[in-house]
């Protein structure tokens, strides 16, 4: 098992549903975010494009964060989902200085906090909080290794790309393009 | 002049505090709801109570989920609405953060005369109704009920709409008529019969050609739109946007047209133009179903894509190809109707040409067009007959603004100032869910209003700026915590769907039902609230329809076949809801009132230099001015900022997230500074800013003084004389890098 | 014209608009942490060498600086943690691949090291302290006899030390700053520099001073060689570390790295030091002071600048 995300940039209008379903979801602290939308704009008016992304932790394949932990409460879980056991963090920092993707954060309580691809609705079948209520219906979550989920095959017809592939972590979201 | 009406600047009076420890023990003892399943993912002990979303009028269906200890946690939508499909939008999600907003009304409150100065105590729903109660029958026996009158907007309209209706008064408006949607739905009226509702029945998610004339889906986040949109991009549809801005759908679009602003109408008529010349409209549609064609061909004969290039700047190829574009996908085409469409006072006109195009192009009552939508019709709860009110509000309008089907605000405010010889005077008003002070233009028009008036009674939530005027504030409940009328949206499929509270109201809120059928019964009108609570109407109602209020809690929204075809069938007889039968490509009603009977481009005030046009619109996360305290919302936009060109920028040497003030062509300066945003996404000669920030009333403790207020910039209106809509894109602005002098502000 | 910005409104505290998540104490204790491993480097090798007593500062008094150094730097990373009650689970594994995992162990070596050496000298500087218990005074006389055994270590466990505090950072491949691989040696160099300077500040020894004079004078070459090699290999890199280094040439960082870092901390020293041995007449205080506050500074400016880079995308 092997979990990843796509997301179509073709069809995100940045309206951060996804950000405020985390929210209430998880509970997150208001003034902290699991994942955030991105918006990039290139060229000279009238010949502008824009980029619109929905961005979190990329729960990585060689994910530097679980490296760098000293306690291992950096871990992976089910199908590769990185998590934070809160009672073995030690919040020292570490592995927000190790992401590439500054997708972690130092929640109020002390430990660090970051998006779980709501492992808690994925064992129960459901997808993240995010990709559940996307209007647009432009995030997909599915199991890299099922050759029948929707996941595998929107990857297979559409050009993507992930963030800072050079970053050598193996990221495991892929933005349609 | 003598201020009979101050605004009070409440700030910290404090109120409130003590209905906090009374009110507080109520909510925690939840109101009905199921347990929830175990496949909902939620442990157990939690509660899904059906609800349906108003943050904005799409009105989505959907689920509050109730942590055991009596807490909201989230609300998801309801997978078997059409309307939203199981999705809410970003304010619907947030929607949590209106019950929790700490700066709620609390108690109701009363306008006293403390030492000289003019402040609110607070005062209980005893007092308070009686208070109103009294003044207003004090106001029949002056004036006449009809001098009451109602500006509302959203669900609670409905219970003091009927509260008028059956006092004898029919002066009833909605902003959303001449503020917004009002020309539009008037221009289609004028050429279909009927225009395209609320929620719109534009078939976004089957179409193959989807034109935007500065409709910006995305950003407007009409949920049930941007879901279509989103469809139609997979399906491969073409999108069309004519923009000044690159909208988030422009940015979308296989064309963006990048419009010089206010001359939309010229483009159109191009259009038209291109699709008769070059024989690329509809014809078997239009020669079956339409009139008027031949005066339409005429008319555009000189409308060519190089006389509107010179107006729109937009080049002809692209003009002509855009237009073979739409008639490739015809009859699977919509030309948008927009929905604020109150721009520069000739928008009935811009309207009637998108209605045009979409008629010679065949969309209406085609799948990928316009469809036919179906509702329930649900029965009034029974009563007695409302009385017939001697005048109402067609009779303030002295002959103007012929074609208007429902009230115009600015007519009903401008009845409220008492003139020598006239004859109808509004002396009362109820404002209902809508902020008045931000939604209106001609500001000092509503300001001497209010002075004017013997009663006004404030209904809302939230301390909105309209609430420091009141006589009365009344503390309504969330949406979250009541019982409401049955949703019964047409659209579709024919859907019924049940709000019913999470949790008791907070504090000492009620439900407007409640505080209607109290009004109500205290001016005698007992025989048109027969009953006790708001839950048997729904009972009863529900009964009518083939359901019941308990399988409506189960199920929360209910579907019904339709009885009627959703698009006309292929070359069938079809007869439209005009007066001929047919559509009217030329308008013999307009010709009749001394109108253009076919839209004639005009040219608009261009800003002079060192000013830009100011442009506003819509954020995906915020509705109006209503969301810019959601402690939800607003961690995802705290505060509005002003898109700047980045030439334009330079000119002026401005710094990203630099702080300036702006003032408009007629020097009115906004009351707080605003960021800048320098970006490639807005032309030279306009800025761009999200509505409904700049809040100026204390109470609002996040949202006060956050970003700035467009439309205290809009100071220049342009009154449409066919419907009396508000243009407000006249006005231009220019940047003051400065902290202005503090003038006296109201 | 490129624009990027959060439409959703992210402004987490220390992580927006830049990365703030360590602050002074880190560098503080990378600071002690590369003075205390230099200090014992020196105090290993000249033991080894059998020059204890000619360079008895070295050898037997500055360590005794080094477990409060140690101390103190445990200390302040202590107060960084944001879960301090959970500050054990640090002890209870070993992650070979974690920096701030070994960081954690070789402290718990070092420190230990650090106390016995200082305490096996203490009654040769303090005469009249007196250990009390009988098997105090076993130690003692074991730790006296064996020094050698345990000098080898200590050296080796110092370099370990010192390189780590370097390595800490450039294991963070996110930060382009301080991913490259000079940054462990030059921490080392750079913290047996500051090393030396202690000694130099407290020396009395004519000859001693002279020695270490003569081996700071070669650390601080070699560490600004390595500094010069550290820009060529940034400006070489990718667009991130282009941009990242040009933080230091022209950016925010360039005025307090050239003229507290490398010009009062490393040349200015360099050239007293210099003249010092040429036989002028130079207050020791002046270039030990300004090298000891090189140090920190630089540490200071790269945990500072380097949490600021990021990848680009």
């Amino acid at each position: 098992m092997r979990y990843a995300m796509a997301i179509d940039t073709r069809k995100c209008v940045g309206c951060s549903d996804c950000v405020v379903a985390c929210q209430t979801e998880n509970d997150v602290p208001l003034g902290f975010c699991r994942d955030w939308v991105k918006e990039v704009v290139d060229g000279t008016y009238p010949n502008v494009s824009i980029e619109l992304r929905s961005e979190r932790c990329n729960h990585c394949a060689n994910s530097p964060c679980v490296r760098c932990c000293p306690t291992g409460a950096s871990h992976f879980e089910d199908g590769g989902i990185v998590l934070v056991e809160h009672n073995k963090c030690i919040g020292c920092g570490a592995c927000i200085e190790s992401c590439p993707y500054e997708a972690r954060y130092s929640h109020p309580d002390g430990y660090v906090d970051k998006c779980t691809f709501c492992i808690h609705r994925v064992r129960q079948g459901s997808d993240p909080a995010c990709v559940s209520v996307c209007p647009t219906k432009c995030m997909y979550f599915g199991d890299l290794e099922d050759p029948n989920s929707k996941l595998v095959n929107v990857l297979k017809n559409r050009k993507y790309k992930s963030l800072a592939p050079e970053a050598g972590t193996k990221p495991q979201i892929f933005y349609l393009l | 002049m003598h201020t009979r009406r101050k605004f009070i600047k409440i700030g910290a009076l404090g109120l409130g505090a003590t209905a906090l420890t009374t009110g507080a023990a109520n909510w925690v003892v939840g109101a009905a709801g199921k347990p929830t399943k175990s496949s909902s993912n939620e442990p157990l002990g939690w509660r899904r109570v059906p609800t349906y979303c108003e943050v904005c009028f799409w009105k989505c269906a959907g689920w509050s989920y109730v942590t055991p200890e009596g807490k909201i946690q989230k609300i998801i939508g309801n997978d078997d609405d059409p309307q939203c499909n199981g999705r809410l939008c970003p304010r619907g999600t947030g929607g949590v953060g209106m019950y929790s907003d700490p700066d709620r009304l609390k108690t109701p409150l009363m306008r006293v005369t403390k030492n000289g100065e003019q402040t609110y105590r607070e005062a209980s729903w005893e007092e308070a109704l009686d208070f109103i109660a009294g003044k207003m029958k004090e106001i029949a026996a002056k004036h006449g009920p009809e001098s009451m009158a109602l500006f509302n907007h959203g669900s609670p309209g409905k219970y003091f709409t009927h509260l008028l209706n059956a006092f004898g008064s029919n002066n009833v408006a909605a902003p959303s008529f001449a503020q917004c949607r009002g020309p539009r739905d008037t221009g289609f009226e004028l050429t279909f019969g009927e225009s395209v509702s609320s929620p719109e029945v534009t078939d976004i998610r089957d179409t193959r050609c989807l034109v935007l004339i500065g409709s910006h889906i995305g950003e407007n986040m009409h949920n049930g739109q941007v879901q279509e949109m989103s469809e139609a991009i997979d399906k491969g549809a073409v999108i069309i946007t004519v923009d000044p801005r690159l909208s988030t759908a422009a940015s979308k679009s296989k064309f963006w047209l990048p419009i010089k602003p206010s001359t939309d109408l010229a483009l159109l008529l191009a259009w038209i133009h291109v699709l008769i010349d070059d024989d690329l409209y509809n014809k078997q549609y239009v020669a079956q179903y339409a009139e008027g064609f031949n005066e339409l061909k005429e008319h555009v004969r000189d409308f060519t894509p190089e006389w509107a290039y010179g107006i729109t700047t937009i080049k002809p190829e692209l003009i002509r190809h855009t237009a073979r574009e739409m008639a490739n996908a015809a009859p699977s085409v919509i030309i948008h109707p927009g929905r604020h469409t109150t721009w520069y006072g000739d928008d009935v006109q811009r309207s009637r040409a998108i209605a045009i195009l979409n008629g010679i192009l065949g969309a209406w009552g085609n799948r990928g067009g316009i469809f036919f939508k179906e509702g329930i019709k649900i029965p009034d709860f029974p009563r007695p007959e409302y009385p017939k009110p001697a005048w109402s509000w067609q009779d303030t309008l002295n002959g103007r603004y012929p074609f208007a089907k429902e009230a115009i605000t600015n007519t009903i405010i401008e009845a409220s100032i008492p003139k020598p010889g006239m004859e109808h005077l509004i002396k009362g008003w109820i404002v209902a869910g809508t902020n008045l002070v931000v939604s209106i233009p001609l500001k000092e028009q509503l300001m001497q209003a209010m002075q004017s008036l013997d009663l006004l009674v404030v209904v809302d939530t939230m301390p909105m700026e309209i609430t420091g005027y009141a006589d009365v504030v009344l503390p309504e409940c969330t949406y979250l915590e009541r019982y409401d009328d049955l949703r019964a949206t047409a659209h579709r499929e024919p859907t019924i769907a049940l709000r019913m509270p999470a949790v008791q109201p907070m504090y000492q809120t009620k439900p407007a039902w409640w505080i209607s059928k109290q009004i109500g019964e205290r001016l005698g009108l007992g025989a048109y609230y027969n009953y006790k609570d708001f839950k048997e109407v729904l009972e009863w109602q529900l009964k009518q329809v083939g359901s019941s209020l308990e399988e409506m809690e189960r199920i929360g929204l209910k579907k019904y076949p339709r009885k009627t075809p959703v698009y006309i069938e292929s070359g069938a007889a079809y007869k439209f809801k005009t007066a001929s039968g047919k559509i009217q490509l030329k308008s013999s009603e307009l010709q009749a009132a001394g109108f253009d009977a076919m839209p004639v481009y005009t040219p608009h005030p261009q800003p002079e230099d060192g000013f830009y046009r100011l442009i506003y619109g819509r954020a995906p996360m915020h509705t109006f001015s209503r969301t810019a305290n959601n402690r939800n919302l607003v961690a995802l936009m705290p505060e509005n900022s002003v898109w700047v060109n980045p030439q334009v920028a330079e000119l002026w040497g401005l710094r990203k997230d630099q702080h300036v003030w702006l003032k408009n062509q007629s020097g009115v300066v906004s009351n707080f500074s605003v960021k800048v945003r320098i970006t490639e996404r807005i032309r030279w000669d306009s800025v761009y800013i999200v509505h409904g920030f700049g809040h100026h009333h204390k109470p609002l403790t996040y949202a006060f003084g956050r970003g700035v207020n467009d439309t205290e910039l809009i100071s220049r209106v342009a009154t449409d004389p066919i419907m009396g809509g508000t243009g407000m894109r006249g006005n231009f602005v220019t940047f003051v890098k400065t902290e202005p002098k503090k003038e006296a502000k109201i | 014209m490129k624009e990027e910005l959060f439409v959703s409104g992210r402004n987490i505290p220390n992580i927006d608009p830049y990365l703030n998540i360590w602050h002074w104490q880190i560098p503080s204790y990378l600071f002690l942490g590369g003075l205390a491993a230099g200090i014992l480097f020196f105090a290993g090798v000249f033991t080894i060498m059998g020059k204890e007593n000619k360079m008895s500062v070295t050898v037997k008094i500055a360590p005794m600086l080094t477990p409060f150094a140690l101390i103190l730097g445990l200390f302040l990373l202590f107060l960084d943690l944001k879960h301090k009650l959970w500050f054990w689970q640090l002890y209870t594994t070993i992650r070979l691949e974690s920096p701030m995992g070994w960081g954690a162990w070789v402290l718990m070596i070092m420190t230990p090291i650090s106390i016995i050496w200082s305490a096996s000298y203490v009654t040769e500087i303090f005469p009249n302290w007196d250990w009390k218990f009988k098997f105090l005074k076993n130690i003692e006389a074991w730790l006296i006899k064996n020094r050698i055994l345990i000098a080898w270590p200590m050296a080796i466990y110092a370099v370990i030390l010192g390189i780590y505090t370097g390595i800490l950072l450039s294991a963070f491949n996110a930060r382009p700053l301080w991913n490259t691989s000079i940054l462990g040696p030059l921490f080392l160099v750079s913290g047996m520099s500051t090393g030396a300077a202690v000694i130099l500040l407290i020396s009395k020894d004519h000859k001693e001073r002279k020695v270490m004079g003569r081996i700071d004078i070669l650390l601080i070459i070699i560490e600004l060689f390595f500094i010069t090699h550290l820009f060529m290999g940034y400006k070489a890199g990718s667009e991130a570390q282009i941009n990242a280094v040009n933080l230091f040439l022209g950016g925010s960082f360039t005025a307090p790295f050239f003229a507290f870092v490398v010009l009062l901390g490393l040349i200015f020293p360099l050239i007293l030091e210099t003249m010092e041995l040429r036989g002028y007449k130079i207050p020791v205080v002046v270039p030990a002071v300004l090298i000891l506050l090189g140090g920190l500074i630089f540490r200071f400016l790269i945990v500072e600048a380097g949490q600021i880079t990021r990848y680009l995308y």
